[in-house]
């Protein structure tokens, strides 16, 4: 089938909002669920929360966002995602519902018992996105269980929760908890003071091993159990985005055990963005494959909107995003510093 | 119950909730952007804790509506696949334009809203509560489009098995869905201004900060007349619309059986489906329902017998609902022309019969946003897309009943639980009254 440029323009878009979400939520759930390990009082706690309090509905958006964007860009594929994924993502939905409120709620009551609940609640809606994004994710690349005819437009699915708790999902699930750990540690170290950044560093520094080793382990599996590899084998040059994810991944450890918090939270923004650019590289020019036969694949050529569609989409994400992006900057600028114990006990609008 | 009705039933569960929380940040976030212009204005502290303590509440419940909000953008996926997949091409684009327009700016400037007071010049703080007002409203805007698309649908063709855009712009300038967007905008702005108004009336009862209170009650007042005035104006052309698009879902808000010229409405009227006619009609004022329609005495109005039984919305909750909207509205203009009158009296707080209905008056504009959304859609059933696709049509076709009944069951428990603490804690903090700790509020004036 003859693609159109907009087609690839949208499938790549489509990666790189992916890859966005997860670099952006990835530090605010990893804060989330390591919180429970990092802090040891309630003022700690109330320091973590804050670190990401001004940014992580912003963050959030993001996945909303590339929700949006499936639905505009391919209709076919946002709709046998999110209905043959139904569990998970309503699981998912509940974690993200229950986790956006902790925040408010938390700090609204003047109760042990009710902070220690939110605590609790917090912990787990970080972690149970963090394990379900890398379980879908993981069944993505290596595909589902579906049958299509896309002319006749029928679609079936053969899978249930089950299903996707297969090796390889899980592999994925455990991949991503460990990179939003050590990613969620580097960003409490270099947004608190004191004990608890230091503590926060030596935990992203004892995460590490554990990660590089779950790492290794994804891309060897991988080559087995997906198809990602045909791609890079093709076209040899692809492998740049695979060369830059495990550069970055050593560079985390580099600068980390140095000391050079900074540089070593940028390496593993670009560890993220970089392993989500690997997986999405290797699907092209599919979405979602299918598991049961190549030509259930959902792809770019028969998923996507028209290319009027395509076009204005385009426009309004040329526009728009950039906007975004820099008003975006400017406000992680003016959150750069540190939170401290006394700005967080002395604001009465802190969390 | 099949997926089909559990699904519908899970959608508007989660539409409605959503929509308990949205009205009041689309009303609020205006009147407070309001309070802090008038703060950096005049530099008097008073606008500067009326801020605060109404900032308060809205962020309590502004939580709610973010996360409510999340569900609903993936539910077309999960619950209405073959619809999405049927008009992605077309319905897709606003909700995706809403996040990066709207939903970005919306949330980043809140964030630097709430935590920027020591960190911006007092003149980029009053910005941000202005984008975030603009933003919240904004994103009302593109979902409307979004809605009024399906309930008339414009700008497609029908091609390749489903609807594709051919006129971005036709989309944009729905009228349906402009008035539809004037409406809720205006309807919004009413429930924040009782909820000012309700919350005032229960401190002034007990004369707590009697001259912060009588300042609140005066802007919501104002606020709440103009808005309600409104709500009726564009109602009434939002009327006029749907008796020439969607006739029958006007038959059935006005429950007109026969065809007829120089339709009358009758104040006391009560349908009855079965026998496809009224069991009670009194009190006709002749002509009206014609010339609220079509602006003509003699015009003809469609009766719902002129469409095939299938094809006709159920009309007593239709009816019903639009009865009582209506008649909120009426209430909602008298009660704050009253409540404008009276905030100019010194001894409004004696008023206390008055004080009292308005304190128990807060329900009430949520409620009527709620009939109003069960009007617009139970009033296009049978159709997800008027005149395009049935919403039997729409649903997913690989979900079991199981799956969705444990949905709706996860998110009635869920969000039942969620909306109880949320009303806990704004009833405990709108009662606590504003802080008058004035070190604190010093501490925060943000720099020059
Ligand atoms: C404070 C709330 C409120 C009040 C007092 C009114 N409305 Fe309303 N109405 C809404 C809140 C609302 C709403 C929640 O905003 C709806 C639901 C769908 C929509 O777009 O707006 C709505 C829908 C709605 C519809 C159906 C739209 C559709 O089918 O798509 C009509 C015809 C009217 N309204 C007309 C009126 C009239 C003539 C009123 C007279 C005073 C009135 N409304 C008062
Ligand atoms: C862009 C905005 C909206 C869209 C696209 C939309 C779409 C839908 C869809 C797909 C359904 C399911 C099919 C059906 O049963 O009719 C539905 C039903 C419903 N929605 Fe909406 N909706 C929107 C806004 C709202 C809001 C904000 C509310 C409530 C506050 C609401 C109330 C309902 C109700 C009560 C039903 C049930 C109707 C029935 O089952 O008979 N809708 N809507
Ligand atoms: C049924 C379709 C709807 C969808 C898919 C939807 C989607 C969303 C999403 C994803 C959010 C969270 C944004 C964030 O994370 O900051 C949200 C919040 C919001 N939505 Fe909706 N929404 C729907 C109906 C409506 C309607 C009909 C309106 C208004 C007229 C509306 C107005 C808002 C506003 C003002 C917010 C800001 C948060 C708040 O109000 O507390 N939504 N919505």
């Amino acid at each position: 089938m003859e693609a159109n440029a907009y087609q690839i323009i949208w499938f790549i878009l489509w990666g790189v909002l992916w890859g966005a979400y997860f670099m952006l939520d990835g530090f605010v759930l990893g804060t989330g669920f390591m919180s429970g390990f990092l802090a040891k009082n309630d003022t700690e706690r109330r320091v973590l929360i804050n670190t990401v309090g001004p940014v992580w509905d912003g963050n959030e958006v993001w996945l909303v966002t590339a929700g949006g964007v499936t639905f505009a860009a391919f209709p076919t594929t946002y709709a046998l995602m999110f209905s043959n994924l139904y569990t998970a993502l309503l699981l998912l939905l509940f974690a993200l519902i229950v986790r956006g409120v902790s925040f408010e709620f938390r700090g609204k009551m003047d109760s042990s018992g009710w902070k220690s609940g939110w605590d609790i609640a917090i912990t787990i809606s970080s972690f149970l996105p963090a394990l379900l994004f890398g379980v879908a994710f993981g069944n993505i690349f290596k595909g589902i269980p579906m049958r299509n005819d896309f002319a006749t437009a029928t679609f079936g699915y053969d899978g249930s929760l089950l299903t996707l708790l297969n090796p390889y999902g899980l592999l994925t699930g455990v991949l991503f908890v460990m990179l939003f750990a050590v990613h969620g540690s580097l960003y409490a170290a270099i947004k608190t003071t004191g004990g608890l950044s230091d503590r926060a560093a030596k935990m992203a520094n004892k995460l590490w091993l554990p990660l590089l080793v779950v790492a290794v382990a994804f891309l060897g599996y991988s080559y087995p159990a997906t198809g990602l590899y045909s791609n890079y084998l093709a076209s040899p040059l692809l492998a740049v985005i695979p060369v830059i994810a495990v550069a970055s991944l050593l560079l985390v450890k580099l600068f980390a055990s140095k000391g050079r918090l900074h540089m070593a939270f940028l390496f593993s923004c670009l560890t993220i963005a970089f392993v989500c650019f690997t997986g999405v590289a290797g699907l092209f020019p599919n979405l979602i494959p299918s598991s049961l036969d190549p030509l259930s694949n959902l792809t770019i050529y028969n998923s996507s909107s028209s290319p009027y569609t395509l076009k204005l989409m385009a426009g309004v994400a040329l526009v728009f995003v950039p906007i975004v992006i820099s008003y975006k900057i400017w406000v992680y600028r003016i959150f750069r510093g540190r939170v401290t114990d006394e700005e967080v006990l002395g604001n009465h609008e802190a969390y | 119950m099949d997926v089909l009705m559990l699904s519908r039933v899970q959608f508007a569960v989660t539409c409605m909730f959503h929509f308990i929380f949205v009205p009041l940040t689309l009303g609020l976030s205006i009147m407070i952007a309001w309070m802090e212009t008038r703060y950096v204005a005049t530099g008097d502290e008073m606008w500067l804790r009326m801020t605060k303590f109404w900032g308060k509440l809205f962020l309590i419940n502004f939580a709610l509506g973010v996360v409510t909000g999340i569900t609903m953008e993936f539910q077309f996926g999960m619950n209405w696949a073959e619809y999405s997949r049927y008009v992605g091409d077309i319905f897709g684009a606003p909700l995706a334009i809403e996040a990066t327009v709207a939903f970005f700016m919306e949330s980043v400037f809140i964030g630097l809203w709430i935590f920027g007071w020591d960190k911006v010049s007092k003149k980029v703080h009053l910005m941000s509560i202005w984008l975030v007002a603009i933003a919240t409203n904004l994103s009302g805007l593109w979902i409307l489009l979004a809605n009024g698309w399906m309930q008339h649908p414009v700008g497609y063709v029908l091609r390749n098995n489903r609807a594709e855009m051919v006129d971005f712009t036709a989309l944009i300038t729905n009228p349906y869905g402009l008035i539809k967007f004037g409406h809720q905008i205006v309807s919004g702005y009413t429930v924040a201004a009782f909820f000012v108004m309700g919350i005032s009336a229960w401190h002034l009862l007990r004369k707590n900060e009697m001259s912060f209170f009588k300042r609140s009650f005066r802007q919501a007042a104002f606020f709440g007349l103009v808005s309600s005035l409104l709500v009726a104006v564009i109602g009434d052309s939002h009327a006029v619309e749907i008796a020439k698009v969607q006739p029958a879902k006007f038959a059935a808000m006005e429950s007109i059986w026969e065809t007829q010229k120089g339709a009358g409405m009758n104040m006391l009227l009560f349908p009855n489906e079965n026998l496809e006619c009224n069991a009670i009609e009194r009190l006709c004022v002749p002509n009206m329902v014609s010339m609220l329609a079509f602006h003509d005495a003699k015009a003809e109005v469609k009766g719902l017998k002129d469409f095939p039984r299938d094809e006709r919305p159920p009309v007593l909750p239709v009816f019903l609902s639009f009865r009582a909207m209506v008649g909120l509205g009426t209430y909602f203009i008298l009660a704050s022309a009253l409540a404008v009158f009276l905030s100019f009296r010194k001894n409004l707080e004696e008023y206390r019969f008055f004080l009292t209905v308005l304190l128990f008056s807060i329900p009430l504009p949520y409620i009527a946003n709620q009939l109003g959304w069960i009007v617009a859609e139970v009033g296009r059933q049978p159709w997800i897309v008027y005149g395009v696709l049935k919403t039997a049509a729409g649903v997913s076709k690989n979900l079991t009943s199981m799956q969705v009944a444990v949905s709706l069951a996860g998110f009635t428990m869920l969000y039942g639980l969620l909306g109880t603490i949320d009303i806990y804690l704004l009833g405990k903090y709108a009662k606590l009254g504003p802080d008058t700790d004035l070190s604190g509020i010093i501490n925060v004036q943000g720099r020059d």
